[in-house]
C-alpha cells in the first residue's frame, strides 16, 4: 500500500502515555497531515501507567488501563511497531532503524522513550528477583512471586514505592519498605505529612526502615536477603527498586542530540533539531524532569499542537499535585511544600482524627499545600496556587477551607 | 402513706432590687428548683425580670461557704462553729474591754433581712453601746433618707406603685429603671402604652435604655440636678402652680428656699449650667408646671453625689411647693436598690439612726428603745458611716470589724484605702454565703450564712411594703442564719436579751418595738406595725404582703397604708413639711488638665451588685460578659483608645482596666464603668478603687457618679479567649476576665508578652501536660495566631484561641458544644475554626481524586448538561482529567445515569 506522496511522515519512538498522548493532540487538530508510524518497545498497545498500582494491588484489571488498543491504531491509520524498539536514528539521513532492521524515514520524529527505574548497583543487583516498577512485565513478576507469599522488600519510600508496597501486601506478601531518609516521601511530604503517613500504613501491615543504607543484595541463583551497611539483613524473596527513575536519553545522545540530565527541549518541546521533538519523561525542560501526568499532558498539548503546525503555544512549568494511590489514604501535595526565608506557615494538626494540613505562604499567596486526612480542598489551593490569588482577607479562615471561606465573603 | 406528687411552690421575695417581687419558687423532684412570678403579690402581679427568672441558676452549691473557717499564720483552715464564734466573740469582747465600744464595728447589708438587722442593730445599740454600725444602703439610698428626714421628719416614701399608674406624668431622675428596676418600668411601659398622652420624662446624663420610653429626655450635665430643680422650683413659683393654701398650712422655710434657688431664675442660665438645649428645659418646666398629677421618682443618679440630700430635697421642694404630695398619682418617690434596704432603715440599722425610725440624738427615743430593749447600754453618738468607718479603721481607731452580707473591697469608693484598711484591722470577721470574694480574702474568721432561698424572714420594698423570704431548701453544710450566729456572738459576749429561737419571735419584737409608746405626742412615729404584734408562728408563715404603718382599724382588721401625708400632717413635730435651702454646689472634685474626664458608674441590666449571685447564672452573662468602658467616640479618638480594646481608666486614687464601647449613649467628657466586676471575675476592673471617696455632708453616701478620671490606651501584643469545663489558674495573665457559662467558663484574655512556643504556652495555661492528650490545634505562627481544643472523649474538654488582634471568632458555637456529651465529625472538624464548617454541598464519594469530584457531581453535570462520553465529563467537572484512573468509573456511571434518565 502506498501513501499519498504529499502527506509527511511522523515517525514516534516509545508507544507510552507522553508520546501517544501528544498524537491524540496531533489528530484533534490536524488528523490528516501525517503518515504516523509508532515504534514502542513492549508488545501491547499504549496503557496507562499509571495505574499499574492498582493492578498490582487487584483493584484494576489490564483491560481497566488500556488507553489505546490495535484497533484504534488501525482505525486511525497510525502503523504500530509494537516490541520492536528503535536502536538508531539517522538525522543525516533522517530514518530511524529498529531492533528487526526496520527502517522508516521521517520528516518529523517525536522521541518519547520515557525512563527507565533506577536500579541501586550495589553487589548483586542483578540477581533473579530484583526489579523496577514500571511496566506490565514488573507487575507480572511481581504477582508471580506474590503466588507464593514470602518477603518482599521495597527500596524507596516514594510515592512509587508505597504503590508498590500497598500492591505487594494486598497479594498476600510482607512488605518491608526501605528508605534512605527519615521520612517517607520526602519530595511530596513535610515530616509531621509523613510521620501521619507512616503511622497509617504501619496499621495497615506496612513495615519500616528508615535511615536505611543498602549495601548488598544476598542470594546465589536469586534473590534472598538485602543487607544493609550496618551489616543488618533482612529476608527477600523479591526486591522491587523504586529509587528514582534515569530519563532514557542514550538514544538521542547517539544521535548526536544535545542532552544533559535527559533530553534538552525548549519551550515548543523542540530539541536542538529543528525536525526533532521529545515529550514525556526523556525531556529536560528548563533544568527539570518530570515523572508526574499532569505536566506531560501540558507537554503532549504544545508538541501536538507545534506538530500540527499550528504552534503557537509554549510549555510553562506548574506546580503538580501529588495524591498516593493507596486505598484509605488520604494525602494531598503541591507546590513548595517547606517554604524559605520569608515564608510563612499555616499548619492544623488534629492527630486523633488523622488530620494534618499545612499552607506555605510566601508573600500573601500560597505557594503550597500538605494534606493529609483530609484533602477535599487540595484542588482549591491548588487554583489558589495557580492563580497567585491574594489570600490577606481570608488567611485566618483559609485552612478550612473554601467553603468556609466563601460562608465569609 | 401517700406523698403528694404536685410540687408545693413556696411564695417568696426576689432578692434584688428595691421593687421587691413575689416570687413562686417550685422544688421540683429532680433536685432543680422552678421560678415564677407570684401572681398574688402586689408588686409585681406575676411578672419578673430576667435576673429574677434565672435565680434558679443562682443556688447552687459550688462556690458556697459552707463551714466556719479560721485564719491561723495566714491560712485559713476549716473550723467548727463553736472555735469560731469563740473567737469572734472573744475577740470583741477583748477588744471592747480594752478600748471601749466605739472600737469595734459592724458593717451589714440591704441584702440581710429585717430579723436579721434587728438583731444586729440591737447588739451594736444596745449592748456594745455604740453606733457603729453600718450598711451598704449607705452608698445606695442614704441620700434619700437624709432627703426624706429633712423634709417630712420622719425617713417616709409619701407614695405607692399604684401612684405611677395614676400619673399624667413620671419624671426619673438618675434612674436606668429599664435596667435596673424592670418590673417597675414595664409598669411604666403598660401606662404608657394604655394613656399615650402621659409625659415620661427622663433626665440622666446617659441615653439609658430607660430614654427608649421617654417624650423628654434631658442629658443634665453630672451633677446639675440641683440647679435643675431649683430652676423649676423658681419656675413654679412664678406660675400658677404653686398652691399657696398648701404652703401656708402644711410647710415652713420657703422662703429660705427660694432665696437659695434665686441665681437659678433665669431658665436660659440653668441651660447653660446644666448643658441643655433651653428649649427643652423650659419645654420640661412648662409640662411640669402643668400637670398635677406627676411623680418625681428618682434612684442612684440622685443620692450617689455629694450633694445628694440637696438633690432629694431640691425634688421634694417642688412637690411640696404645689402640694403634690401624699395624693394618688403624684409625690417623690425613691426607687432604692436593695431587697431590704427599706427594712434596715427600719430596724434603724445606720450610724445615724436608733431603732424603728427613732433618733440617736433624742434622749426620749434612746430611753425609749433602751427601756424596751432593757438593755444594759444605749448608743447616744452618731456612729461611723461607711466611709468613714474605713478610714478609722485604717487610723486604728476601730480595731474590729465584722462585714456582714457585703462586700466592700468592690463596692465602696477608694477601695483600695479598703484593702489597707482590712490588712491592718486587728480582727475582720466576714459572713457571706461565698466561699472566696475579694473581702474573704482578708478575713481573719468567716463565716458561712444562709442565702436566698434557705434563709426566712421579711424585706420591705421601696413602697414599704413588708413581704415575706421564704426558705424552700436546706440549709446546706453547716451554713446558718445570720439572726442566729448574731444571737449566738451576743449571747458568748454576755449579753441576755437574744434568746430567739425563730424569726418569728425577732420579727414580733420588731414591730412591738414600733409600736411602743408610739401614740400621739412627742413619741409618735409614722413607722408602726402595731398590727403585725402578737403573730404566732403560723400566722408569721403567712404573713401577705403589707404596706407601713400597718395599724387595726376600728374593727380590728388588719390595714397597711398606701400613702403617706395625704392630710397635710408630717412627722415634725409642728406636723409641718419643710421646705430645705439647697444652694446649688458643683461636685466635690472637678475635672483637671490631669484627669479631664467624669467617670459615672452603675449597673448593667443582667448582673446585680459584685455578682457573687448573678454571676453564677450563665444566662445572665450572656448580655454583657465583660466589663466595658462607655465613652464617646471623639473622646475615644482623642484619648487614643479604640472600640473592642482596652483601655486604662484612672483617677488619683486608682485604676482598672476594662474594654471599650460606645453605647451611643454618653456625652462627650464622660465614661460610664460598671460596678459589678471584681477580683473573682477580672484581674482589674474594680471600679471601686478609682471612685474617689468624696461623700455628701449630710448623709455620708460617696459619690459614686462623679470622679475626675483619665482614659488610656492599655496596650496589649495578644488577645485570647479560653472556654473551660475546669478552673483556670491566672496568675500570669496580664488581664482576664472569667465569664459563667453553663458547664463551663469562659474566659477572656489579653497580654503583653506571648512565648514563641505558643503551644507549650496553650498546654501550660490549660494545665494538659500528658503527651497523648487528644489536643488538636491550629497555628498561623509569624501571624501570631494560635488555637487548640482540648477533647476528652468525645466531648469537648477546654479551647483556646489567641490572635495579636481582638479579631478572634465569636465564642457562642464553641460554648454551645459545651452541652454536647459527644461531638460528631463535623463538629469536630469546625472545632479550631470556632464555627461550622457550614454545609459543603454533598458531592457524593470521591471519584476523581485529582480535583477531588464527587460521583453526585458527576451525575448532576451528565444530567443537566446532557454529556454522552467521559470526555464530556472531563470537560465539563475535570474529573479524569490527569492521571485517568477515575476513567473506568466515569464510563460506568455515564452508562448507569443515561439508563436512569432513559426510563
Amino acid at each position: 500500500m502506498n501513501a499519498p506522496a504529499a502527506r509527511q511522515s511522523l515517525v514516534v519512538v516509545g508507544n507510552g502515555m507522553a508520546g501517544m498522548r501528544t498524537v491524540e493532540e496531533l489528530l484533534k487538530l490536524a488528523p490528516d497531515l501525517y503518515d504516523i508510524t509508532v515504534f514502542g518497545a513492549e508488545p501491547h498497545g499504549n496503557y496507562n501507567r499509571i495505574l499499574l498500582s492498582p493492578v498490582l494491588a487487584g483493584e484494576k484489571s489490564m483491560d481497566d488501563i488500556m488507553l489505546h488498543t490495535r484497533e484504534w491504531y488501525a482505525e486511525n491509520g497510525i502503523t504500530l511497531h509494537a516490541g520492536d524498539p528503535v536502536v538508531h536514528i539517522d538525522r543525516r539521513r533522517r530514518l530511524v532503524r529498529a531492533a528487526s532492521g526496520r527502517e522508516v524515514w521521517y520528516d518529523r520524529l517525536l522521541l518519547a522513550t520515557g525512563s527507565t527505574p533506577f536500579i541501586i548497583p550495589v553487589p548483586g543487583h542483578t540477581l533473579p528477583g530484583v526489579i523496577g516498577f514500571r511496566d506490565i512485565n514488573d507487575v507480572d513478576t511481581m504477582l508471580e512471586a506474590s503466588k507464593s507469599g514470602g518477603h518482599a522488600v521495597v527500596i524507596g519510600g516514594g510515592l512509587l514505592g508505597l504503590e508498590a508496597a500497598n500492591g505487594l501486601l494486598r497479594r498476600g506478601m510482607a512488605v518491608t519498605v526501605v528508605h534512605v531518609m527519615d521520612s517517607l516521601m520526602n519530595q511530596q511530604l513535610d515530616k509531621p505529612a509523613a510521620q501521619l503517613l507512616k503511622t497509617a500504613l504501619e496499621l495497615r501491615g506496612f513495615r519500616f526502615l528508615m535511615d536505611a543504607h543498602t549495601a548488598e543484595i544476598v542470594g546465589d541463583d536469586k534473590v534472598k536477603a538485602v543487607r544493609f551497611k550496618d551489616c543488618s539483613e533482612i529476608p527477600a524473596d523479591l526486591v522491587v527498586m523504586t529509587a528514582g527513575v534515569r530519563p532514557n536519553i542514550a538514544l538521542a545522545r547517539d544521535a548526536g542530540l544535545h542532552c544533559e540530565r535527559a533530553i534538552v527541549v525548549d519551550d515548543t518541546l523542540q530539541s536542538y533539531d529543528p525536525r526533532i521533538y521529545a515529550v514525556g519523561e526523556c525531556v529536560q525542560h528548563r533544568s527539570s524532569t518530570f515523572g508526574l501526568v499532569a505536566p506531560i499532558w501540558e507537554q503532549a498539548k504544545v508538541a501536538g499542537a507545534h506538530l500540527a503546525r499550528s504552534g503557537h503555544r509554549r510549555y510553562v512549568q506548574q506546580a503538580t499535585p501529588t495524591k498516593l494511590k493507596v486505598t484509605g489514604v488520604d494525602l494531598y501535595s503541591v507546590g513548595d511544600f517547606i517554604g524559605g526565608d520569608g515564608s510563612e506557615d499555616l499548619v492544623l494538626r488534629d492527630p486523633r482524627r488523622g488530620v494534618y494540613k499545612r499552607l506555605v505562604l510566601a508573600g500573601n499567596r500560597v505557594a503550597g499545600a500538605v494534606l493529609y486526612g483530609d484533602v477535599q480542598d487540595g484542588p482549591w489551593y491548588f487554583d489558589l496556587i495557580q492563580n497567585r490569588t491574594d489570600i490577606s482577607a481570608m488567611r485566618n479562615r483559609l485552612l478550612f477551607g473554601e467553603a468556609l471561606c466563601a460562608q465569609a465573603a | 402513706m401517700n406523698l403528694s406528687p404536685i410540687p408545693l411552690a413556696v411564695r417568696s421575695t426576689c432578692p434584688y432590687c428595691g421593687v421587691g417581687c413575689g416570687v413562686s419558687a417550685t422544688p421540683l423532684p429532680d433536685g432543680a428548683i422552678a421560678i415564677a412570678g407570684d401572681q398574688a403579690h402586689p408588686a409585681n402581679r406575676g411578672r419578673l425580670c430576667v435576673k429574677g427568672a434565672a435565680l434558679a441558676e443562682t443556688v447552687g452549691l459550688e462556690g458556697r461557704l459552707l463551714h466556719p473557717q479560721l485564719r491561723e499564720d495566714g491560712v485559713l483552715r476549716q473550723a467548727s462553729w463553736d472555735e469560731a464564734l469563740e473567737r469572734v466573740a472573744g475577740g470583741l469582747r477583748a477588744i471592747v474591754d480594752a478600748h471601749g465600744p466605739d472600737s469595734v464595728a459592724l458593717y451589714v447589708s440591704g441584702q440581710l433581712l429585717t430579723e436579721d438587722y434587728y438583731v444586729a442593730n440591737k447588739l451594736m445599740k444596745g449592748y456594745i453601746g455604740s453606733a457603729n454600725i453600718d450598711t451598704n444602703s449607705r452608698l445606695c439610698m442614704s441620700s434619700a433618707v437624709a432627703g426624706h428626714k429633712r423634709a417630712f421628719g420622719a425617713d417616709a416614701v409619701p407614695g405607692c406603685y399604684e401612684d405611677f399608674d395614676l400619673a399624667d406624668m413620671i419624671v426619673l431622675v438618675g434612674s436606668n429603671a429599664a435596667w435596673c428596676h424592670p418590673i417597675l418600668f414595664q409598669r411604666i411601659s403598660r401606662l404608657k402604652e394604655a394613656r399615650p398622652d402621659v409625659k415620661i420624662v427622663v433626665i440622666d446624663p446617659r441615653r439609658t435604655a430607660t430614654c427608649e420610653l421617654a417624650d423628654l429626655h434631658l442629658p443634665v450635665k453630672p451633677g446639675t440636678d440641683v440647679w435643675l430643680f431649683n430652676g423649676l422650683l423658681q419656675f413654679l413659683a412664678g406660675s400658677g402652680a404653686r398652691d399657696d393654701a398648701y404652703v401656708a398650712a402644711h410647710t415652713s422655710g420657703l422662703g429660705e428656699a427660694l432665696t437659695a434657688s434665686a441665681d437659678c431664675a433665669d431658665v436660659a442660665a440653668v441651660a447653660r449650667i446644666c448643658k441643655l438645649d433651653p428649649q427643652t428645659l423650659l419645654a420640661f418646666y412648662q409640662s411640669f408646671t402643668a400637670t398635677a398629677k406627676v411623680v418625681t421618682a428618682f434612684s442612684m443618679g440622685v443620692n450617689q453625689s455629694s450633694a445628694g440630700t440637696d438633690k432629694v430635697n431640691s425634688i421634694i421642694n417642688c412637690h411640696l411647693l404645689t402640694g403634690r404630695i401624699g395624693q394618688p398619682g403624684m409625690g417623690p418617690f425613691s426607687i432604692t436598690g436593695q431587697p431590704n434596704a427599706m427594712g434596715g432603715r427600719e430596724v434603724g440599722g445606720l450610724a445615724n439612726m436608733l431603732a424603728a425610725h427613732m433618733d440617736l440624738p433624742n434622749a426620749a427615743h434612746r430611753e425609749t428603745v433602751q427601756a424596751f430593749w432593757n438593755s444594759p447600754a444605749i448608743a447616744s453618738e452618731t456612729g461611723l458611716k461607711a466611709v468613714d468607718l474605713f478610714q478609722a479603721i485604717e487610723a486604728g481607731k476601730v480595731k474590729a470589724v465584722w462585714v456582714i452580707a457585703t462586700n466592700p473591697m468592690v463596692s465602696l469608693p477608694d477601695a483600695n484605702q479598703v484593702q489597707r484598711a482590712l490588712e491592718k484591722c486587728e480582727l475582720v470577721v466576714v459572713s457571706d454565703i461565698n466561699a472566696s470574694t475579694d473581702t474573704n480574702s482578708y478575713a481573719d474568721v468567716l463565716l458561712p450564712a444562709l442565702g436566698w432561698g434557705e434563709k426566712d424572714g421579711t424585706v420591705t420594698n421601696s413602697e414599704r411594703r413588708l413581704s415575706r423570704q421564704r426558705a424552700f431548701m436546706p440549709a446546706p453544710g453547716e451554713a446558718r442564719a445570720d439572726w442566729r450566729i448574731l444571737c449566738d456572738v451576743a449571747k458568748r459576749m454576755g449579753y441576755a436579751g437574744f434568746d430567739f429561737s425563730s424569726p418569728a419571735e425577732i420579727f414580733d419584737e420588731h414591730a412591738r418595738l414600733s409600736a411602743f409608746r408610739n401614740e400621739p405626742g412627742p413619741l409618735a412615729r409614722a413607722f408602726n406595725l402595731s398590727a403585725l404584734t402578737g403573730m404566732e408562728a403560723r400566722a408569721y408563715d403567712q404573713m401577705e404582703p403589707v404596706q407601713w404603718p400597718a395599724v387595726r382599724g376600728a374593727d380590728g382588721a388588719l390595714a397597711g397604708t398606701a400613702r403617706l401625708f395625704g392630710d397635710g400632717r408630717y412627722a415634725w413635730a409642728d406636723g409641718k413639711a419643710r421646705f430645705v435651702a439647697t444652694a446649688a454646689r458643683a461636685p466635690a472634685n472637678a475635672p483637671d488638665s490631669e484627669f479631664p474626664l467624669i467617670l459615672n458608674t452603675g449597673r448593667v441590666r443582667d448582673q446585680w451588685h459584685t455578682m457573687s449571685r448573678t454571676g453564677k447564672a450563665p444566662r445572665l452573662a450572656a448580655h454583657t460578659p465583660e466589663c466595658f468602658i462607655d465613652i464617646h467616640p471623639q473622646d475615644a479618638l482623642k484619648f487614643g483608645v479604640r472600640e473592642g480594646e482596652l483601655a486604662r481608666v484612672s483617677s488619683q486614687w486608682g485604676a482598672l482596666v476594662a474594654r471599650v464601647q460606645h453605647s451611643g449613649g454618653i456625652a462627650r467628657g464622660g465614661v460610664f464603668v460598671p460596678i459589678h466586676w471584681n477580683g473573682q471575675n477580672a484581674s482589674d476592673a474594680r471600679v471601686g478603687t478609682v471612685v474617689n471617696p468624696a461623700v455628701d455632708p449630710v448623709s455620708g453616701e460617696p459619690e459614686f457618679k462623679h470622679t475626675p478620671v483619665m482614659v488610656e490606651r492599655f496596650g496589649v501584643s495578644w488577645h485570647a479567649f479560653v472556654l473551660s469545663r475546669a478552673e483556670l489558674a491566672l496568675d500570669q495573665v496580664a488581664h482576664w476576665t472569667r465569664v459563667q457559662g453553663r458547664g463551663f467558663a469562659r474566659y477572656e484574655m489579653a497580654g503583653r508578652s506571648m512565648p514563641q512556643d505558643r503551644a507549650a504556652w496553650a498546654r501550660a495555661l490549660l494545665g494538659v501536660s500528658a503527651a497523648d492528650a487528644d489536643w488538636l490545634d491550629y497555628e498561623d505562627s509569624s501571624g501570631g495566631v494560635y488555637r487548640a481544643v482540648h477533647m476528652v472523649g468525645e466531648r469537648i474538654e477546654q479551647c483556646v484561641f489567641v490572635s495579636p488582634r481582638p479579631d478572634l471568632p465569636s465564642r457562642a458555637w464553641l460554648a454551645g458544644l459545651f452541652a454536647n456529651e459527644t461531638l460528631t465529625q463535623a463538629d469536630r472538624a469546625g472545632l479550631l475554626a470556632g464555627q461550622s464548617l457550614g454545609k459543603r454541598v454533598d458531592a457524593g464519594p470521591t471519584v476523581c481524586s485529582c480535583f477531588g469530584v464527587g460521583r453526585n457531581t458527576i451525575c448532576n453535570a451528565i444530567r443537566e448538561q446532557d454529556l454522552t462520553s467521559v470526555a464530556a465529563v472531563t470537560a465539563c467537572v475535570k474529573a479524569g482529567g490527569n492521571c485517568g484512573s477515575c476513567v473506568p468509573e466515569i464510563k460506568q456511571i455515564l452508562i448507569e445515569t443515561r439508563a436512569r434518565e432513559a426510563a
